[in-house]
């Protein structure tokens, strides 16, 4: 059995199927058979996943004010979480991708406030600790849930030393299309994986950015060039829990 | 003495009412875990804090008392204890049972059971999570086939040796497994120690000789087989030093926790200021669970009687429960240390002592296991030649 | 025990005549598309094998430029209900039920996957040069 692949351009989000078979072309055939992959695409191995990246986050905790919630809020409307049924009676229950967490030094008094979300770490014992591989790290260095795969075991909440992930405790209507999620599986943030892919930032950068703050830096930690590298390399900067030696790819500065 | 006779259980009166009484149990958690289904785990007591709740409590337990219900099989196959040989054959079946009753809650808890082929065919080598379910599934294997030879006819005594050691050390080892579940989770200050692996073999120890002890009792008793007096004052007092040793890891545990001042927080939760686990911490798993057991079973007059050892039994059954309580859910409970040295608050229920109270559903499903782990042994020594039809003192051999 | 024969393959033949009038299948609803190149059989009998190879190309590593996609899918396959909005997989009437009702094969996706398109929401980034050709055959498109 032959098929015909199609070549689509990179497309915008608003177009439709029709638009990509108009404007693409085959470019490359392979036989249909177990085991073997499906399709071959000419030249596309730079759309997927680069593993010379690794994206990560600078939060500068100094511009994060305690009363501004606006990474948590994009967060919830970009990926469609935080309005299910018992969301507001059951809060414990409920998912949280990213959360303002308020800090008081018990013994100088300083008080301030900075986002937790997952941590993307490097050795993430999320993954490690997953029976089904359900639990992954992208060649980018995106962790994330296949929710294909995770039979909701729950293990790697108890693995998680920053509470970043949560299981989906009732049934889900209306999920975002770029971020489904359902119940009795486990999911966290996903470092907004479908912005990233197309070339964007996280939303909740996108967010800091609009408030003004501009607190969050999002880029190519491996990158020498880009921002987040420079300002890494400039400026003192710590991660969560470093004792633990994971290497998280989401970064705190003035903490 | 006569030669022990192994004969099937007949299906008395009161058999059957127990078997109906089970059978509604299982049921009911057959329910229970529809209704979790389809609602979602929202139904329950647990949440995104307390993430692994009494289910697990339960499912633990019971695991745990499958490997240590096998040591009465092991002391007489592998350590040659000619008292304990005719007990062999009912060691492995009630492990085997307990393994199952503690599997099925474990798995009918998932958030997505219709997957477990999911769990049985994709296998991440890094989890002790996925070790643990080829240690099961090995567990069913190689006590299935001890019990094979046991039960076979006149198999060769090192054969059945050979079984019997491949058993143990396999029983060590899935115990490991287990306790490392919790033992490897460097993210909470509750766990994270290489000592949980040790705690829980001693535990299986304890638990699964009380386990087995009542059983035994409750069996012989329906059934009217004869039981030795000494023969359970024996066991009893072994009861007692299995309980000494899940006192001592237990005080070590705590001991090195206290040494170091970073772990002064959980350390101060569970065994001062932490409520209802501090309470079954020292009513429950110390006093409840290891010194009176002790103490009844050493009792220099009391200690020989059998009521001594079922009721220490009992006492075990119900400190290991708490103890399991308070690992499982007092860990969870006690807030993840992120920022040590500052105040923490969130709208996710950060640095707060999280609570729970199961729901009626979870107790069902845990309950359920429990039923079907009695049910299978049950039907086990029905279908099957495991129970003798005498242990008497006088018929059993002495070493 | 003839009569009762009879009388099943009577009880048969009932619950297939509505079968029979939609010539042997399931009525399946247009899509709005272009069909697929590779013509409806294919699809038909490949789906579930495509979807699952570009869902863990996407997944997994990040490769977004795949041929089968579930919310293309829903997209292109969306069942307009009396009000005109686009049906979910709840409703009988849904593309992917009239099909796997008809074979009892039961559907995994739509616990956490949306059975139904997206309001249109803006791109997620700026158009680049090399996006333009197609943007324009929509925007051409869409005005015919």
């Amino acid at each position: 059995m032959i098929l015909p692949a199609l070549n689509f351009p990179k497309k915008p989000a608003d177009m439709n199927r029709r638009d990509f078979l108009k404007s693409g072309g085959a470019v490359a055939t392979l036989a249909l058979a177990p085991g073997v992959t499906l399709m071959a695409f000419g030249g596309q191995a730079s759309a997927a996943a680069d593993p010379g990246k690794r994206w990560g986050l600078l939060i500068d905790v100094n511009k994060c004010p305690s009363d501004c919630s606006a990474c948590v809020s994009a967060c919830k409307v970009e990926n469609g979480w935080g309005n299910d049924k018992h969301a507001a009676d059951h809060p414990e229950a409920a998912p949280q991708w990213i959360r303002k967490v308020s800090l008081t030094d018990k013994s100088t008094g300083r008080e301030f406030a900075l986002p937790v979300m997952c941590q993307h770490c490097e050795n993430p014992p999320c993954v490690d600790v997953c029976p089904t591989n359900a639990s992954f790290k992208r060649p980018d260095g995106i962790v994330l849930v296949d929710k294909h795969r995770c039979i909701g075991c729950r293990y790697c909440m108890m693995a998680c030393p920053y509470k970043a992930r949560s299981f989906v405790h009732e049934d889900v209507t209306d999920q975002k299309t770029h971020a489904p999620r359902g119940k009795g599986t486990v999911e966290s943030c996903t470092l907004c994986v479908h912005r990233v892919d197309a070339g964007g930032a996280p939303a909740c950068v996108e967010a800091c950015n609009t408030t003004g703050n501009a607190a969050m830096l999002f880029g190519d930690l491996n990158d020498p060039d880009s921002e987040i590298a420079q300002a890494l390399k400039a400026y003192p900067s710590v991660a969560i829990r470093d004792d633990l030696g994971l290497n998280p790819g989401v970064r705190y500065s003035n903490l | 003495m006569e030669r022990t006779l192994y004969r099937e259980i007949k299906a008395t009166r009161q058999i059957v009412q127990l078997a109906v009484l089970l059978a509604a149990f299982i049921a009911a958690a057959a329910l229970a875990v529809l209704y979790i289904e389809h609602h979602g785990h929202i139904v329950t007591g647990m949440n995104n804090q307390i993430v692994w709740g009494m289910p697990h409590v339960f499912a633990i337990f019971l695991i745990v008392a499958a490997s240590g219900a096998l040591n009465v099989a092991s002391i007489a196959s592998v350590f040659g204890q000619v008292p304990y040989k005719p007990l062999a054959r009912l060691s492995g079946l009630l492990a085997l049972a307990l393994l199952a009753g503690g599997l099925a809650v474990l798995v009918l808890d998932l958030g997505r059971p219709d997957r477990l082929i999911v769990a049985m065919t994709t296998y991440n080598f890094s989890s002790v999570f996925a070790w643990n379910i080829l240690l099961y599934n090995g567990f069913f294997v190689i006590v299935g086939a001890y019990l094979f030879v046991q039960m076979a006819r006149s198999m060769p005594y090192g054969v059945i040796r050979t079984a019997g050691t491949i058993a143990f050390l396999w029983r060590l080892v899935l115990t490991t497994g287990t306790g490392s579940i919790f033992g490897w989770l460097v993210a909470r200050q509750a766990y994270d120690a290489a000592v949980m692996a040790p705690l829980f073999v001693a535990m299986s120890f304890a638990i699964g000789l009380a386990v087995f002890l009542l059983v035994l009792g409750l069996i012989t008793w329906l059934t009217e087989r004869p039981l030795g007096e000494k023969l359970v004052a024996r066991m009893g007092r072994l009861l007692g030093i299995f309980a000494g040793v899940v006192l001592y890891f237990t005080a070590v545990q705590h001991l090195t926790n206290l040494y170091a001042a970073e772990h002064s927080g959980i350390e101060a939760f569970i065994l001062w200021e932490g409520g209802l686990y501090t309470n079954l911490f020292w009513f429950g798993q110390v006093l409840i669970g290891g010194l009176i057991p002790i103490a009844l079973v050493f009792h220099p007059t009391g200690g020989a009687k059998p009521a001594s050892a079922f009721v220490a039994s009992a006492l075990v059954v119900a400190g290991g429960f708490a103890q399991l309580y308070v690992i499982i859910i007092g860990g969870q409970a006690y807030p993840l240390e992120m920022f040590p040295g500052y105040q923490v608050t969130s709208g996710f229920s950060d640095g707060v002592v999280n609570a729970y109270s199961a729901s009626y559903l979870e107790v069902l499903l845990g309950l359920g296991g429990v039923a079907l782990a009695l049910a299978i042994t049950g039907v086990g020594m029905k279908v099957l030649r495991i129970l003798p039809t005498n242990l008497s003192d006088a018929n059993i051999g002495q070493d | 025990m003839k009569r009762l024969f009879v009388l099943l393959m009577l009880l048969a033949g009932l619950s297939a005549a509505p079968v029979l009038a939609g010539d042997l299948g399931p009525v399946v609803p247009r899509a709005s598309g272009k069909p697929h190149p590779e013509g409806n059989e294919f699809w038909r009998i490949n789906h579930m094998l495509l979807m699952v190879h570009d869902r863990d190309q996407t997944m997994r590593l990040g490769n977004r430029e795949v041929q089968a996609s579930l919310a293309e899918c829903v997209d292109c396959h969306a069942v307009k209900g009396a009000d005109g909005a686009p049906v979910s997989a709840e409703d009988e009437r849904h593309f992917c039920r009239t099909c796997h009702d008809y074979v009892a094969v039961k559907i995994d996706c739509f616990q956490c996957h949306n059975s139904r398109p997206e309001a249109p929401k803006q791109a997620l980034r700026t158009p680049e040069p090399a996006d333009m050709p197609g943007i324009l055959a929509y925007l051409k498109e869409a005005g015919e």
